[in-house]
């Protein structure tokens, strides 16, 4: 009995000491797998606004990801509705999409149908309108927007400005 | 206390430190198979030897395939295509096996499911068998990765897309897995040791477990008869080779069991050497491109069946049936309510559940690969709506059945 009780002893000891060193060694582990400083630190993109044509696609890169900058005419905002016009940028008197470029449903990169002023994702069928909001599940949501931040007529992806913030609260995007 | 006396002889002396004959009883001569059984029976060994290849091949790889992001595509199709002897060889079965090893998987999981060989003390057998689909779906995915072509980067960023959790929003997750906002560096390298070293050997165990899951129950035969393997072992021992119900499984069963693999090696480096293609799909020999993706994305054929239950729903529900769909088939053996362990053709309802499940998966499978509009889109959604209705049915039909 003593010995049963002493070994009982020693069993929950180790126990112990394996359980603290189990869970230490899955933090490590779980760390380990976290992107990079590096990784992290190079999270910001800079665009000059000035220099996109108006109803011309541009595919710029935030983060290894495809952002679709759409400057509109002013016949296209004009037609715009009230949700439309949330989801635009307007920098002095112009207004651009800045978007996401990977669909929402499964992160395909949708194609520009410029006749049809909408977006198309061959993967599964998914269409966004001009200003990126869905049209045509499987997509649960409109394009992304980035975090942005104005600067004159510069654009700071990756920052997160006023503007931004106040897409967030309004519910237009996620946090991308 | 051992007691080592002076060896007569090599085998003798290997004998006393580790009792090769015995281990050679256990695991070949005295393990015992059933007569009543047909080609269908041969198909693990075949799936042994299928992995044998791929190890073989992918040792050779290895030694030139280089897990960087600026080289991998050349070090593939570059390197190992046009300047290692023989290397186009190593690829070839490789893509080959990776693809034709599912093939096999599907017929070996459809067989037992046939002959009810996942009931009466053998459930373990099917759910280690199971837990070793996942883990070569797994293997199979990584090493889909590798080229860094644009499917593996699209196939890449779809799959690990899907761990977000729909509505859920886990983006967290999702870069903690890639390790970087996109696949990248990070992303390839981690792959890469999942592919040549973790889920290796996580199958190798998992192997392990599925040959010790078949020690008890024994293997199934094809009227589901219910052997007792003491007595029958017993009467061969005896000398009553014809009247035994079994035979030993070495070299007895294993000389059938090896000319079904030798056909089957004729097929395979048939394909290997003349039809190579279908494992090889064109879109990969595009170095990959994260701001292009290709016109269509499609997995390889052996995930297209699930892929085609994700597809034809929203976001959320489509996840939650493929999530449905990727662990239902573990249940079967508890899903399958009735006590009689015989062929689907003596067995009322099961018969009809049998052949639709089969059929309902080729469906799915050859709409997968289509892309989803008009009359694909409505096929493809009542196939998937048909899978999970006739695993709701499987229970109720089951419970029915009569005592065969």
């Amino acid at each position: 009995m003593k010995n049963n009780s002493r070994r009982g002893f020693m069993g929950k000891a180790f126990g112990a000491v394996a359980a603290v060193g189990a869970v230490a060694s899955l933090f490590a582990m779980k760390k380990s797998w976290d992107p990079l400083p590096s990784v992290k630190a190079a999270g910001f993109t800079t665009l000059d606004m000035s220099g996109y044509n108006e109803n011309e696609l541009v595919t710029e890169k935030w983060r290894g990801k495809p952002i679709f900058v759409l400057k509109y005419t002013k016949e296209m905002v004009a037609a715009f509705n009230e949700t439309q016009m949330g989801r635009t940028i307007k920098m002095s008197d112009d207004h651009y999409m800045v978007n996401l470029g990977l669909c929402t449903h499964l992160g395909c990169i949708p194609s520009y149908e410029k006749d049809n002023a909408s977006f198309l994702c061959a993967c599964h069928g998914g269409t966004y309108d001009i200003t990126g909001d869905v049209t045509k599940a499987p997509p649960p949501r409109g394009l992304d927007i980035p975090p942005f931040r104005i600067e004159g007529n510069k654009l700071v992806l990756g920052e997160e400005g006023p503007e931004y913030k106040k897409m967030l609260a309004d519910g237009i995007t996620l946090k991308a | 206390m051992a007691h080592f006396t002076k060896a007569t002889s090599v085998k003798d002396w290997l004998n006393q430190r580790l009792a090769i004959e015995k281990v050679e009883k256990v695991l070949a001569s005295e393990y015992w198979i059933p007569k009543n059984i047909n080609f269908l029976w041969a198909m693990g060994m075949v799936l042994m030897i299928t992995f044998m290849l791929l190890i073989v091949s992918g040792i050779f790889l290895l030694m030139y395939y280089q897990p960087n992001v600026d080289t991998a595509f050349y070090s593939v199709n570059y390197t190992i295509m046009r300047e290692v002897d023989f290397g186009w060889l190593w690829r070839h079965v490789h893509g080959v096996a990776a693809s034709v090893v599912f093939l096999i998987i599907y017929i070996h999981m459809f067989t037992g499911i046939y002959y009810g060989s996942y009931k009466k003390g053998r459930e373990m057998i099917w759910i280690s068998g199971m837990l070793l689909f996942v883990a070569f779906s797994a293997e199979a995915f990584s090493g889909y990765m590798l080229p860094w072509g644009q499917m593996s980067y699209w196939a890449g960023m779809v799959i690990t897309n899907l761990f977000a959790g729909g509505s859920l929003h886990a983006d967290g997750l999702v870069e903690w897995i890639r390790g970087d906002y996109v696949p990248a560096q990070a992303f390839l390298s981690r792959f890469f040791m999942l592919h040549v070293l973790l889920i290796p050997l996580a199958i190798l165990g998992l192997i392990g477990l599925h040959f010790g899951a078949l020690r008890i129950p024994h293997v199934n035969n094809q009227d589901g008869e219910e052997i007792d393997f003491d007595v029958e072992a017993k009467k061969y021992l005896d000398g009553d080779k014809a009247g035994s119900k079994v035979i030993r499984f070495a070299n007895d069963f294993m000389a059938k069991d090896m000319l079904v693999v030798a056909v089957y090696l004729v097929f395979f480096f048939y394909l290997v050497f003349y039809h190579y293609g279908f494992a090889m799909d064109p879109v990969n020999f595009d170095p990959a491109d994260g701001l292009k993706t290709p016109a269509h994305i499609y997995p390889e054929w052996y995930f297209l069946w699930s892929y085609e239950i994700l597809r034809p729903f929203s976001t959320d529900i489509g996840l939650m049936a493929f999530a449905f769909a990727q662990v239902i088939f573990v249940a079967l053996p508890f899903l399958d309510r009735s006590p009689n362990t015989v062929p689907a053709s003596r067995r009322g309802l099961f018969r009809f559940w049998f052949w639709a499940m089969l059929i309902d998966m080729i469906v799915l499978t050859s709409m997968g690969k289509l892309p989803p509009e008009g009359a694909f889109s409505t096929i493809g959604f009542v196939a998937a709506l048909t899978f999970i209705g006739l695993w709701i049915l499987l229970p109720i039909i089951t419970t029915f059945e009569k005592k065969a």
